[in-house]
């Protein structure tokens, strides 16, 4: 089936292209939209919002590529980002890590065998008064400690 | 001496501070309907100058300066961009100010685009910060339906809207010409400067690019007076003014973000803020504004035996014990940056602890300019070859070398972002990198951890 924006993502598309007096600019928020319903940027929506906004697909490859927040191939359902910048570091974000890895059972930057969990490294998200943290999905959750960690995993795991 | 204050923090600890009512009960939005009321751009501007508000965002540029460049263009709009992109290594403070107190921002946005001659504020935020974002939101559309913002904001025929633009993860973006080309819809590659954003900003028309802290502290410059303002700072006198938000992380007991007056020291903030040192170790440096400022010693002290010095009153301090400025900090051979201090304690590996920034640095240049693209890249190998053994005192030599030459190189300050914590932790702890050369050290021992 070719690609098609949910009818509430296009009308979240409507209102985004009202802020701007360019329809590029609209180009990063609307790849978060795909990104919320795919998943991930394939070729073929490159291809369809490149349309849309009247933008060359080059360009829109560019920017995929760009930000490391675009996944260009498919993810786990469930993202689990773990900071190792220096402040979480010095409080302990390469136990966490370590303890990530154990319990999915994958290396960073892998996702898990049944699809659930895609782990990998972020670079700081601004938490450093929290450390050590991760983010799950939309969610950070700071201060974590070992028993915290165990028990959001094994959360993600079953859902 | 500490000095806290509760301006922008007021409401922080109450339930639901984020919601309108409670922001209007402490005085909020009185000052955006003033300024539009019975206020010329002019006035608002020389209120800006006098409160001495150097941005937060990390170079502390005069607010009110910056304000003045913008000129009303024949055909063109005129923007308002707000720098949220918070992602600088060690700094928590702007999170706080979107999570807590997100009506500042928008009473600010108002005061700045009616000071500017701008229509339009855009608050460019990093997409990570998902709540931040949502209680911006929340702010502009509870904004929105009182109508403080839109077509007429408190009756006065003055349109201001305010939006909020995501990134997509990329610290780059947070420098400033970087940033506009992402809200423009591009790669967040820096543009040459000249053109500066006041002259050719977002989508090619003037634009102001302020961080999102200096924004939300503009209402209280309004009710206090700027002169009034700029005098609650210890550093009124270095044309630093009022206060502002400090965090400490790192090797502290106690983790956090607080307000208080321009100038607290660094011994201050560690010790009367972070309750001091984990396991009470003692510090092995400072990381005084974010990671892209060089590290301190508290074994380094003030040279200024000339009274005629600016730091003529600090000489012979050491400088932990120096009030933290914009123009102190670059005194002391550092930048103030961020106001957010990462402590390092005895017993941390200063070698791994810069090779854990290099691999920072080298994820996040965006590859336009050889010295940083291929100079991260080296620093971050000559680092990794040291750490296992393998390194030569020419690699340790090398170190200062190639980041020597990304300084002044590069499009954008990235360069000397990258190579100035370089150049601190080389010529800093230089016995630390030779003891590795000589294999009296290993990598498995090397720990960024404190128990």
């Amino acid at each position: 089936m070719p690609f098609r924006l949910s009818d509430e993502r296009e009308r979240e598309l409507d209102v985004i292209l009202r802020r701007y007096p360019t329809r590029i600019a609209a180009l990063i928020p609307a790849l978060h939209l795909i990104q919320d319903q795919e998943g991930w940027i394939s070729d073929e929506t490159i291809h369809w919002i490149s349309q849309r906004l009247d933008v060359a697909p080059a360009h829109v490859k560019g920017v995929v590529t760009f930000y490391s927040l675009f996944n260009q191939k498919p993810v786990g359902k469930h993202q689990v980002w773990v900071c190792r910048t220096l402040p979480c570091a010095l409080r302990g974000a390469g136990d966490v890590l370590a303890q990530c890895e154990k319990k999915l059972g994958i290396h960073s930057g892998e996702t898990t065998a049944n699809g659930q969990v895609t782990l990998r490294t972020a670079e700081c998200l601004a938490s450093c008064g929290t450390a050590p943290m991760m983010q799950i999905n939309k969610e950070y959750h700071e201060n974590l400690t070992s028993e915290k960690i165990d028990r959001l995993l094994s959360k993600l795991m079953e859902s | 001496m500490l000095q806290r204050t509760s301006y922008l923090t007021t409401n922080y600890d109450k339930p639901e501070c984020w919601a309108l009512s409670l922001y209007e009960s402490t005085g909020g939005y009185t000052q955006a309907k003033r300024v539009l009321t019975s206020m010329t751009k002019e006035q608002v501007i020389d209120e800006a100058k006098k409160a001495n508000v150097r941005g937060r965002g990390g170079a502390g540029f005069p607010m009110g300066l910056k304000w003045s460049f913008m000129r009303p263009h024949a055909t063109k709009p005129s923007y308002l961009v707000l720098n949220a992109d918070e992602g600088e290594p060690g700094t928590h403070k702007d999170r706080t100010i979107m999570e807590l107190n997100p009506h500042s921002v928008v009473e600010g946005c108002i005061i700045a685009c009616f000071a500017i001659g701008a229509h339009v504020a855009y608050i460019y935020v990093r997409d990570e910060l998902h709540l931040s974002k949502a209680r911006l939101w929340g702010a502009i559309e509870e904004a929105k339906k009182k109508g403080y913002i839109g077509l007429a904001p408190f009756g006065v025929d003055y349109e201001v809207q305010v939006h909020v633009h995501t990134g997509a993860g990329a610290y780059i973006c947070g420098e400033e010409t970087a940033l506009l080309n992402s809200l423009e819809g591009k790669r967040g590659e820096p543009r040459l400067k000249p053109p500066f954003p006041a002259q050719v900003g977002a989508f090619g028309c003037p634009t102001t690019v302020n961080n999102l802290e200096t924004i939300a502290i503009v209402p209280t410059v309004m009710a206090l007076g700027g002169e009034a303002f700029s005098k609650l700072s210890g550093l009124h006198a270095f044309n630093d003014g009022g206060v502002r938000l400090y965090g400490v992380n790192g090797h502290v007991k106690t983790p956090g973000v607080i307000e208080l007056a321009c100038g607290p020291t660094l011994n201050e903030l560690i010790f009367d803020v972070g309750g001091g040192v984990l396991g009470d170790r003692k510090i092995l440096c400072a990381i005084p504004g974010g990671s892209s400022t060089p590290i301190l010693l508290p074994s380094e002290t003030i040279n200024a035996p000339d009274p005629a010095h600016p730091m003529h009153a600090f000489h012979g301090k050491s400088v932990f014990d120096v009030p933290l400025g914009v123009d102190t900090a670059r005194h002391m051979g550092t930048m103030l940056g961020t106001c957010c201090v990462t402590v390092l304690a005895e017993g941390t590996c200063p070698v791994l602890a810069m090779h854990n920034l290099m691999q920072f640095y080298r994820h996040e240049s965006c590859g336009q300019c050889t010295p940083c693209r291929e100079g991260g890249s080296w620093l971050l190998r000559t680092v990794d070859r040291i750490l296992d053994g393998h390194g030569t005192m020419e690699d340790v030599n090398n170190l200062s070398d190639i980041a020597s030459n990304m300084m002044g190189n590069t499009i954008c300050a990235f360069g000397e972002g990258t190579a100035m914590p370089a150049l601190g932790f080389i010529g800093k702890f230089r016995e630390h990198f030779e003891a590795y050369v000589r294999g009296e050290r290993r990598r498995a021992d090397a720990r960024l951890t404190v128990a």
